[in-house]
């Protein structure tokens, strides 16, 4: 993947930033995952419960991939879980998007649309640098069949489930923004040829949303002020209720197993 | 969610066996169905293709009917091919 030259040295500006890119990759789909899991046995019908849940499960395979290799490139013996579990909120590189609150069904499926379109674009960028790419991206594109699937249908379904899905798409969008930024980290993975320059997946992406919001007969949402800082660890309140409860047994008992 | 209707998911395990009845589930329609159908049945691996059908679109024998439907094959056992004795050259029968 990345030559053990680069490597070499533990303290390397790029080892550390790798390290931090990583996180970025592992953080988005466990917190995801994670609120995503909330759904468990409350679906609006079983056959969505497994749907979500399956999502979840698939999102948490992929984190538990790219925590690993976070943790051998880190070098310091942190395992996958202890990443996952012993780090506090301000160190978790997830987007904000992925932490907001599951809310109605609206809201979920249209915080999974905005991701999964991400997601899939970013993915395919990365298929030339990393195997984990390669079965993630199998994964998400089901993913984004379903939550596009979903879109359609609920803005263009009925008056209510329009109007629920007209707010998600409003509210959401102010943690879109941050998909497509670019800072010191990306930066030095697109020297490193690992991985694309954010910003180029801007146009491919908005041109996904619009033909969707098109045939859903949902409005583009109004462009205003974009929430950003989840890149870097600055988190909206919600995260940390969720690493609470996610955290709880590993802080609670200690290195406890099954 | 309780008007979505319901269908008839049918599985093929293998590439060259026959789709085989799996069960039933709720959708929308029918590609939705398709989704579902592969998030409830095929979870473990079970499939290489899935078809689906409106379970309303299935016309059904009449078990009141078994009688006359079934009764008199019962009774023609001439119609199992056991009453020739394939020659031994005869391979892949």
């Amino acid at each position: 993947m990345i030559s053990d030259l680069t490597l070499r040295d533990p303290q390397s500006a790029f080892r550390i930033s790798l390290f931090d890119y990583l996180l970025r990759l592992a953080d988005s789909c466990l917190i995801l995952s994670q609120r995503l899991g909330e759904w468990c046995g409350r679906g609006p019908a079983l056959e969505e419960d497994l749907a979500l849940t399956n999502v979840a499960l698939d999102l948490n395979g992929q984190a538990q991939l790219w925590l690993e290799y976070a943790s051998q490139i880190e070098g310091k013996g942190r395992t996958e879980d202890q990443l996952a579990f012993l780090r506090d909120a301000h160190e978790f590189r997830n987007l904000l998007l992925v932490e907001q609150a599951n809310g109605d069904f609206a809201m979920t499926i249209t915080r999974q649309f905005y991701f999964d379109l991400w997601h899939s674009l970013l993915l395919q960028e990365l298929l030339r640098i990393c195997g984990i790419s390669e079965k993630a991206l199998k994964e998400v594109q089901y993913h984004l069949r379903r939550s596009a699937g979903w879109v359609v249908r609920l803005g263009d379904g009925t008056e209510e489930s329009h109007t629920r899905m007209q707010r998600a798409a409003d509210e959401l969008w102010q943690f879109t923004g941050e998909l497509f930024e670019i800072d010191a980290v990306d930066e030095a993975m697109v020297q490193a040829k690992i991985g694309p320059d954010p910003r180029t997946l801007q146009s491919p992406w908005m041109d996904r949303v619009k033909s969707t919001f098109t045939e859903a007969t949902l409005a583009w949402p109004d462009a205003g002020w974009m929430q950003r800082g989840g890149k870097c660890g600055i988190h909206t309140e919600r995260l940390g209720f969720l690493l609470a409860e996610m955290q709880f047994l590993q802080r609670a008992y200690p290195s406890a197993q099954w | 969610m309780n008007d979505w209707p319901l269908w008839e998911v049918f599985i093929r395990s293998q590439n060259g066996l026959a789709h085989k009845h799996a069960g039933s589930l709720h959708a929308p329609d029918a590609e939705m169905a398709v989704n579902n159908a592969r998030d409830v049945y095929t979870r473990r691996n079970e499939g290489v293709s899935i078809w689906v059908v409106r379970s309303a679109d299935i016309y059904a024998s009449d078990p009141g009917e078994k009688e006359e439907l079934f009764e008199p094959a019962k009774s023609k056992v001439y119609r199992h091919p056991t009453f020739y004795e394939v020659p031994d050259e005869v391979k892949h029968l």
